[in-house]
C-alpha cells in the first residue's frame, strides 16, 4: 500500500516535470525538470527490476543532465536558438497538449493492464506520460537542446515499461549507452555552430 | 580468436586507434586497409572451421558472451561480412580531402562495426539498440563542428531513435503471438507497432524526407555512405523478423502492405526525383527508389527473396559511393549543388560526370550496367504478382531517367567555345573508373556475384525455401 501510494506520487512527479519542460522554455528549469523526472522514473523502473539496475538508469540519467547542463552553461545567451516561427508557441496550447497526453494516459492505463497484466497502473501511466509528453515536445520545437530532452523523455518512458518485460543486463546496459550517447549528441548539437570555422573541409 | 572479436572489437578499435594516432593524410590508407584486410579475412578463413596453414591451424570460433548475451557470426555470415567490409573499403579509399578524412574514416569503422554487432547479437531484437547507438555516431559525422545543424539531420536522429522502442516492443509483443496464435487483436497490434518501427528505420513514405534534406545541407559523401550502410543492416534486421516469425512471413495481409509500401516508396521517390533542382537531392530520391525496391522485395512471398534483396543491395553500394565521389568531387567546384550551378561542368570534370550519369543510370535499372538484373529479377517475380504495382515501379523507374537525362544535359550545356579539361585527380579517377567498370562488370556478367550468393541464403533458415 505504502508503495503504490509512492509510485502515484512518482507519477505525479512525472505529470508535472513533463509539464514544466514542455511549457517553461528556460533551459534550466528543463534540465532540472529532466533530473527529477529521472528520480521519479528510477523509483517505477525498481518496481521491476533490481535496485542496481535501476540505479544504474538514475545515475546514467542524471549524467546526462549533467552533460547538457554543463555544455549550455559554456554557451552565451546569443547561442539561444530561436524557435522556428511556424510551430505554435503559446503558453495555453502547451497546457491544453499535456492535458491531452494526461487525459489519454488516463484512459488507456487500466486498458493496458488488462491487455498485459502484471505490469502495474502507476508503472503503465507513468510510461505513457512520459512517452506523450516527448512525442509532443518533438512536435512543438525546433531547438536541439528541447528535441534531445523530448527524446530523453520518450525513451525514459518506455525503459519503465520494457523494464516490465526485459530484465536483461545487456538491455539494460546499451539502454545506458544510448541514453547517454543521446545526451552526447545534444551537447555536440548545441555546441555545433558556435565555434569558428577554422578549416575548410570538402569531403 | 572469435569471430565478433575479428569483425567487431578490432574495427572498433582501430577507429579509435585512428582518430588518436594516425595522421591526417594516412587515414584513408589505414582505414581503407584495415577494412581490406578483415573483408579478406572473412572471404579466406571460413568461420568455426579449422584452416591449415603448414603446422599451424587456424580455427575463428563463432561466438564470445557479453553480459549473459552472446554475439555470434556463423559461417554463412562470412560472405556478407566480406561484401560489407569490401564496399566500407572502397567507401573509405574514396575518400580524397585530406583535412575531412580522419574524422570519416575512424567513425565509418565504427560505425560498420556497430552494425556488424547488430547482426551478430542474440537475441538479435537487441540489434534495435545497436543501429540506435550507430546513428547516433553518425551525427559528429553529418553535422561539422562550425555547422549548425540543419533540419534534416535533426530528423534522422529523431526518426531513428523513435524507432528503436517501436522495435523492442514489438519483438516482446511477437513472442506472445507465436505462443497464442489464434489472438487476432495481439497480432494486429503487434504488426502495427512492428511495421511503425520499420518505417521509421527504413525512412517509408513520407518518412523519408530526411533524406533529400541530408544530400542538400550536410557532404554528399558523408549522406551516401549513411544511405548506404543503415539500408543494408536495416534490410538485414527486416529479414530477420521476416525469417523468425512465421506468421509474419505467412500473412497476406501483411505481404500485401508491405509490397504497397515500397510501391509508394518507389514510385513517389522517382516522381520527385524528376522535378528536383539539386544533384544532391536527386540522389537521395535514388537512394529512396532503391529503398523501395528492397521493401518491395521483401513483401513477395517467393522462394527467391534473399537472393533479389541481395542482388539489389550489393550494386547499391557501388552506385552510392561512384555517385557520391563524383558529386563531392563537383561540389569543389560550385557553392551549391543546384541544376543551375553545375551547368557545363562536364567540359571541366568529364570523368566525375560520366561517372555520376553511370550511377544514376544504373539505379534506374538501364541494361548493361549494375542495377539492370535485379530489375530484371524483381520485375519477373512482380508481373506474376500484379501488373499494376509494376506499372508504378515503371513509373518510378521513368522519373528516374527523366532526372538523369536533366543532369546530363544541364552538365553538357556549356559554352561552344568552352574547353575540354580533365581536373579530376589520378586517384579520383581510378577509384570512378574501377567503379564505372564494375557497374559495367556486374550488368553484362552479373554471374560474377554467384559465390556470394552461394552462402548468402543460409544466413536464414526459413526465407527462400
Amino acid at each position: 500500500m505504502f508503495i503504490d501510494i509512492i509510485s502515484w506520487i512518482a507519477v505525479g512527479m512525472i505529470l508535472f516535470t513533463s509539464a514544466a519542460m514542455l511549457i517553461n522554455r528556460d533551459w534550466r528549469v528543463s534540465l532540472g525538470a529532466l533530473g527529477v523526472q529521472y528520480l521519479a522514473a528510477f523509483w517505477l523502473v525498481t518496481r521491476h527490476l533490481p535496485f542496481v539496475m535501476g540505479s544504474a538508469k538514475l545515475i546514467t540519467g542524471w549524467m546526462v543532465v549533467a552533460v547538457l547542463g554543463m555544455t549550455r552553461l559554456g554557451l552565451s545567451t546569443a547561442d539561444e536558438r530561436n524557435e522556428s516561427s511556424f510551430l505554435p508557441r503559446g503558453r495555453a496550447f502547451r497546457i491544453i497538449l499535456i492535458g491531452i497526453v494526461a487525459f489519454v494516459a488516463a484512459g488507456s492505463t487500466a486498458r493496458i493492464e488488462a491487455l498485459i497484466p502484471g505490469l502495474g497502473l502507476q508503472v503503465i501511466a507513468g510510461s505513457l506520460l512520459l512517452i506523450g509528453a516527448g512525442i509532443i515536445h518533438l512536435g512543438v520545437t525546433s531547438d536541439s537542446l528541447h528535441i534531445v530532452l523530448g527524446l530523453l523523455t520518450m525513451l525514459t518512458g518506455f525503459e519503465i515499461l520494457y523494464a516490465a518485460v526485459e530484465s536483461s543486463i545487456l538491455v539494460v546496459g546499451l539502454l545506458a549507452i544510448v541514453n547517454l550517447g543521446l545526451g552526447l549528441v545534444g551537447s555536440y548539437l548545441l555546441v555545433a555552430g558556435s565555434m569558428p570555422h577554422e578549416v575548410e573541409e570538402v569531403l | 580468436m572469435s569471430a565478433p572479436v575479428v569483425w567487431i572489437l578490432i574495427p572498433f578499435l582501430a577507429g579509435i586507434l585512428i582518430l588518436l594516432f594516425v595522421p591526417e593524410k594516412y587515414s584513408s590508407i589505414v582505414g581503407g586497409t584495415v577494412a581490406m584486410i578483415l573483408s579478406l579475412v572473412a572471404l579466406i578463413f571460413p568461420i568455426d572451421t579449422a584452416l591449415l596453414l603448414g603446422s599451424l591451424s587456424i580455427k575463428i570460433s563463432t561466438s564470445v558472451e557479453f553480459f549473459g548475451r552472446s554475439f555470434s557470426l556463423s559461417t554463412a555470415d562470412g560472405t556478407l561480412l566480406a561484401i560489407v567490409y569490401g564496399s566500407a573499403a572502397f567507401w573509405f579509399f574514396g575518400v580524397y580531402s585530406p583535412k575531412a578524412e580522419k574524422r570519416f574514416i575512424s567513425l565509418g569503422l565504427m560505425i560498420v562495426a556497430l552494425f556488424t554487432a547488430s547482426i551478430a547479437v542474440e537475441p538479435f531484437l537487441y540489434a534495435a539498440l545497436l543501429l540506435e547507438m550507430a546513428a547516433m555516431l553518425v551525427i559528429p559525422l553529418l553535422v561539422p563542428i562550425y555547422q549548425k545543424a540543419g533540419r534534416g539531420v535533426v530528423r534522422f536522429l529523431i526518426y531513428q531513435t523513435l524507432a528503436m522502442p517501436f522495435i523492442l516492443f514489438s519483438g516482446w509483443m511477437l513472442a506472445g503471438v507465436e505462443s497464442s496464435s489464434g489472438d487476432f487483436g495481439t497480432t494486429v497490434q503487434s504488426g502495427a507497432i512492428l511495421g511503425l518501427g520499420f518505417a521509421f528505420l527504413f525512412g517509408v513514405f513520407p518518412l523519408y524526407n530526411w533524406i533529400p534534406m541530408l544530400m542538400e545541407e550536410v557532404s554528399p559523401y558523408v549522406t551516401g555512405f549513411l544511405l548506404w550502410s543503415l539500408s543494408i543492416f536495416t534490410t538485414i534486421f527486416a529479414l530477420g523478423f521476416l525469417d523468425r516469425y512465421t506468421w509474419i512471413r505467412t500473412s497476406p495481409q501483411l505481404s500485401s502492405a508491405i509490397i504497397y509500401t515500397g510501391m509508394i516508396m518507389a514510385a513517389s521517390a522517382g516522381i520527385f526525383a524528376a522535378m528536383q533542382k539539386h544533384i544532391g537531392r536527386i540522389m537521395g530520391y535514388a537512394a529512396i527508389f532503391e529503398t523501395g525496391l528492397v521493401v518491395l522485395a521483401m513483401g513477395l512471398r517467393s522462394s527467391n527473396i534473399v537472393d533479389i534483396v541481395f542482388l539489389l543491395l550489393i550494386p547499391r553500394g557501388l552506385e552510392l559511393v561512384i555517385w557520391a565521389l563524383a558529386i563531392s568531387i563537383i561540389k569543389r567546384e560550385v557553392y551549391s549543388l543546384r541544376l543551375s550551378e553545375v551547368r557545363g561542368l562536364a567540359r571541366k570534370y568529364p570523368i566525375a560526370v560520366a561517372a555520376l550519369v553511370t550511377a544514376h543510370l544504373s539505379i534506374t535499372g538501364f541494361p548493361l550496367l549494375a542495377g539492370f538484373p535485379s530489375r530484371l529479377a524483381l520485375g519477373q517475380e512482380l508481373a506474376g504478382y500484379s501488373l499494376t504495382i509494376s506499372f508504378w515501379v515503371f513509373i518510378g523507374m521513368f522519373g528516374l531517367l527523366i532526372a538523369a537525362i536533366r543532369t546530363l544535359a544541364v552538365f553538357v550545356m556549356a559554352d561552344e567555345n568552352a574547353p575540354w579539361s580533365v581536373n579530376e585527380s589520378w586517384v579520383q579517377i581510378s577509384m570512378l573508373a574501377i567503379g564505372v567498370i564494375g557497374l559495367f562488370v556486374i550488368g553484362i556478367f552479373p554471374q560474377v556475384l554467384k559465390p556470394f550468393f552461394v552462402n548468402l541464403p543460409s544466413l536464414f533458415e526459413h526465407l527462400g525455401r
